[in-house]
């Protein structure tokens, strides 16, 4: 047995040291990638080889050769001592002479970007731009946009409200991921009800929207796009805090569940904890808040065969109390020992996306959007009640695909909606139910060079609304190098949610009075709108800077309107059918400088004349300021290693004076004058990044302090009969510092 | 019996290519090389595939130097293409252009030649 393990370690051992007469190994440029082709061999010989394609070599090995020279053109030739035989792994350098330079050509993405080849006005707000504005939903998003206005809805609340046009957002579609979402129950406060940090993109279409997305869009659409599953990172963390004692968190959770399934759980909470009351009026200058948002996505891609899905489900929770400070509602609610008021929310939110694209053909697609949203909102307001209770089914099939050549291509299809809403104003049942089915066709020409156009109608039948037709068209022709000129036409028409949109006054002791006008959405026909608009953009250099100017006008004119009357009397809110003109001019000059390389200014100067014929007669709209300035600067510094950078950014918003609902009649200390005074609103923020993992920032709003002397009307009387919190032109809140801190892991 | 399925498996085969052959794709998916320079270029050379009657996508990539189409074989063939492009200055894979369409190229479109 011991001698067939001597003579098996004997063989073995012969065998190594035939086995070692040569020499093999790899050779690897400076990137560490194989060199096939590189020349090897022995100094003084004849005996030599060259890398194959993986970039190994093996060559005869004998103990009197120990100079081994591998050579490679553009590398330097190297000469290496092999004083035994043995696997060589070598990595050659790169010679200075014969090697080119790499130039590393970088330019930094606008995180605003217009664009000069779409269709349609549309500009689009990238994470980056949305981390301009550090906090916190989408209602705040927009503070750093020159098209969107951000308005302040009710001294109760601190609802943000945005304009477009000068049309408040219930003339605007806002779509998530397309599917028409901040509407019906939700128009007040949905907004606030998407975290930011969910969002992946804004696109702002201003004017006549897609006729895909439905006949609702009178002033433009808003969509946002939502993280996808499929890029998102493992894990990330987003705390806040600010001096008004407002805390949040979010944190997101990613998996990469298959190669073709991958899924996001997003949580959002926030709290106000703290009892603000900057101007000593006794009541709350934010309400004490608290909300939970839960979402999961998934998302399945399966590049190959064309297909694509998502499935989202989404609950969140929100409650807001807010009036006077000494207000308890355990023992208050609904009784004249203080004001208080409280919103709680439900949401429920389901639906998914199911997209296929024809392998052998890239543009032709279906796709079919199916949700249902429950919205549950119980609330009071003093000694008024409101509740609202939605439920709502939306599902859209779409075909997109060409004529002839993908000169021509149009989207078709056909979609069904249906709301019921459970509504009660006091102990008065307002309910109804609505439904509609409509087919659409749009078509779009691009001549692939300076022209194109999309024309498209829609044809829907409507429970309430009737049967009706809905033209829109786009177009957009380049005149000269970056230049764009766009005009758009369209119609829209919706039913107003009347109570839903102006909840606001029930903080009020304003009766409302909806005069019945025969119609069938309360007793009034539903609102239908045109709307036109042009626009021109350029860009240019100056003292070897990108400027980018434009200018657009817009206006919208209501062939019918659900008036919302806050001039007859302090007392009252009269809602009524348009009888006589009502329109929106609006005009926008932008102009963009970048100063330096990473300085960027922008500004905006915006004329608003939007005029409605009340009952006493022809009058600008309330709370609308007619000029506004808007200009916004941002630097930020190089990142240097590993991610470090500084950002800064500073904006600064102007508005002119407002016209402010009537109060004349009311006795002298309850009075608003006609016209609010102009005054202007300074944001900042800050950001340190100190790694693509880990970046801190603090910012601060409205830094001037600028603030609404007298916010609520009647504040020491608030079950008299001159109470009013929905006179708001101004912040009602001071100054406001924040600091905030997200971590990733990639 | 084995020889004889062997033999019937190599003509239906036979048959299979014959009938590929035979058959003209109604989304014949091709990739031909066309030389070219600059953004003027992309928008000419797409502009000169459009032009030939059943091709329905057309994009030319400069770093590739070549035209990703999909077209009807029915309605025309990738040679029409080719002749098209040419036509307007730019040489393809097959069909060189003539030196006059060269030469009436805007000047920072003139590729260099081979």
């Amino acid at each position: 047995m011991q001698k067939i393990f001597f003579i098996t370690l004997l063989f073995a051992s012969i065998f190594t040291t035939q086995a070692q007469e040569t020499i093999s190994g790899k050779i690897l440029d400076d990137q560490n990638l194989p060199l096939p082709g590189a020349s090897l061999y022995w100094l003084n010989t004849s005996i030599g080889t060259s890398t194959t394609e993986e970039g190994v070599f093996e060559l005869p090995y004998s103990p009197e050769n120990t100079q081994l020279v591998i050579s490679f053109l553009g590398f330097t030739t190297d000469t290496i001592t092999v004083n035994s035989p043995r696997y060589i792994n070598h990595t050659m350098k790169p010679s200075g002479a014969n090697n080119l330079k790499e130039v590393k050509v970088t330019k930094t993405r606008k995180s605003l970007q217009r664009s000069y080849v779409k269709t349609a006005n549309v500009s689009n707000m990238g994470s980056k731009e949305l981390l301009k504005a550090a906090c916190c939903n989408l209602a705040e998003s927009f503070e750093t946009n020159p098209s969107i206005d951000v308005n302040f809805s009710d001294a109760l609340t601190g609802t943000r409200q945005i304009k477009m046009l000068g049309l408040t957002s219930p003339y605007l579609v806002i779509s998530e991921e397309n599917i028409p979402a901040v509407r019906g129950a939700s128009q007040a406060y949905g907004l606030s009800f998407i975290p930011g940090t969910w969002v992946e993109s804004i696109q702002i279409t201003k004017g006549a929207g897609p006729v895909v997305n439905g006949y609702e869009s009178i002033s433009g659409q808003i969509n946002y796009e939502l993280i996808k599953p499929v890029n998102d990172i493992p894990l990330f963390v987003n705390a806040y805090g600010s001096t008004g004692g407002r805390l949040e968190l979010n944190t997101h959770f990613n998996k990469k569940v298959s190669d073709k399934w991958s899924s996001s759980l997003f949580l959002h909470g926030n709290t106000r904890v703290a009892e603000n009351d900057m101007n000593d009026d006794g009541f709350l200058d934010n309400p004490l808040a608290k909300q939970v948002n839960i979402m999961n996505r998934w998302q399945y891609t399966d590049a190959e065969k064309g297909w694509v899905g998502f499935i989202n489900a989404r609950y969140m929770r929100d409650e807001k109390q807010t009036g006077e400070i000494d207000f308890n509602p355990d023992t208050d609610k609904l009784t004249t020992n203080y004001w208080g008021s409280e919103i709680d929310t439900d949401k429920l939110d389901l639906s998914t996306k199911l997209g296929y694209v024809f392998p052998d053909m890239p543009y032709q697609s279906v796709g079919l959007q199916t949700s249902y949203n429950w919205h549950k909102q119980d609330s009071y307001f003093g000694l008024n009640q409101y509740e609202i209770d939605q439920k709502s089914f939306y599902s859209n099939l779409i075909f997109s695909s060409i004529i002839s050549n993908t000169l021509n291509k149009f989207s078709t299809g056909i979609n069904f909606t249906y709301d019921k809403y459970d509504e009660y104003v006091n102990t008065n049942d307002v309910g109804r139910t609505d439904n509609s089915v409509g087919a659409f066709f749009e078509y779009t020409y691009d001549n692939t060079d300076n022209f194109s156009i999309a024309t498209g109608g829609r044809l829907d039948v409507h429970n309430r609304l009737g049967a009706f037709f809905t033209p829109r068209m786009h177009m957009r022709y380049n005149p000269w190098d970056k230049a764009v000129i766009r005009a758009s036409a369209g119609r829209g028409k919706r039913a107003a949610n009347i109570f839903a949109e102006n909840q606001a006054l029930f903080g009020s002791s304003r009766q409302f009075n909806v005069v019945n006008g025969g119609g069938k959405v309360y007793g009034l026909d539903p609102e239908i709108a045109w709307n036109y608009g042009v626009s021109f953009a350029q860009c240019f250099t100056l003292f070897d800077k990108k400027v980018e100017f434009g200018v657009d006008f817009y206006r919208t004119d209501f062939q019918n309107q659900a008036v919302v009357d806050v001039y007859a009397s302090p007392q009252e809110v009269q809602i009524y059918n348009l009888d006589g003109k009502s329109f929106a001019n609006s005009l926008q000059v932008e102009l963009n400088y970048e100063i330096t390389h990473h300085f960027n200014i922008r500004t905006a100067y915006k004329y608003y004349d939007i005029q409605t014929e009340y009952a006493s007669g022809m009058k600008e709209r309330p709370l609308q300021a007619k000029h506004r300035f808007f200009t916004n600067v941002g630097y930020e510094t190089h990142i240097v290693d590993g991610g470090r950078q500084w950002k800064f950014d500073v904006t600064y918003n102007w508005l002119g004076k407002q016209r402010l609902p009537y109060t004349a009649s009311n006795p002298e200390q309850y009075r608003q004058p006609d016209y609010s005074p102009s005054f202007s609103l300074i944001n900042a923020q800050i950001t340190r990044t100190f790694s693509s993992v880990f970046e801190v920032y603090v910012g601060g709003e409205n830094i001037g302090n600028y603030r609404q002397d007298k916010a609520i009307i009647g504040a020491d009387d608030p079950f008299g009969s001159y109470f009013d919190t929905s006179i708001v032109y101004a912040p009602v809140f001071g100054q406001m510092y924040y600091a905030g801190l997200r971590f990733k892991i990639k | 019996m084995k020889r004889l399925i062997l033999v019937m498996l190599v003509m239906l085969v036979g048959v299979t290519v014959q009938a590929q052959e035979k058959k003209k794709k109604k989304n014949a998916k091709l990739e031909i090389g066309v030389n070219g320079n600059c953004g003027m270029c992309k928008k000419r050379i797409e502009k000169a595939a459009f032009s030939v009657k059943g091709v329905k996508y057309a994009a030319w990539h400069e770093d590739h130097q070549d035209l990703h189409l999909i077209l009807d074989e029915n309605k025309c063939s990738v040679e029409d293409v080719r002749k098209a492009i040419a036509e307007t200055g730019h040489d393809t894979d097959k069909v060189k252009a003539e030196d006059v369409a060269y030469d009436g190229l805007h000047e920072c479109c003139k590729y260099k030649r081979e």
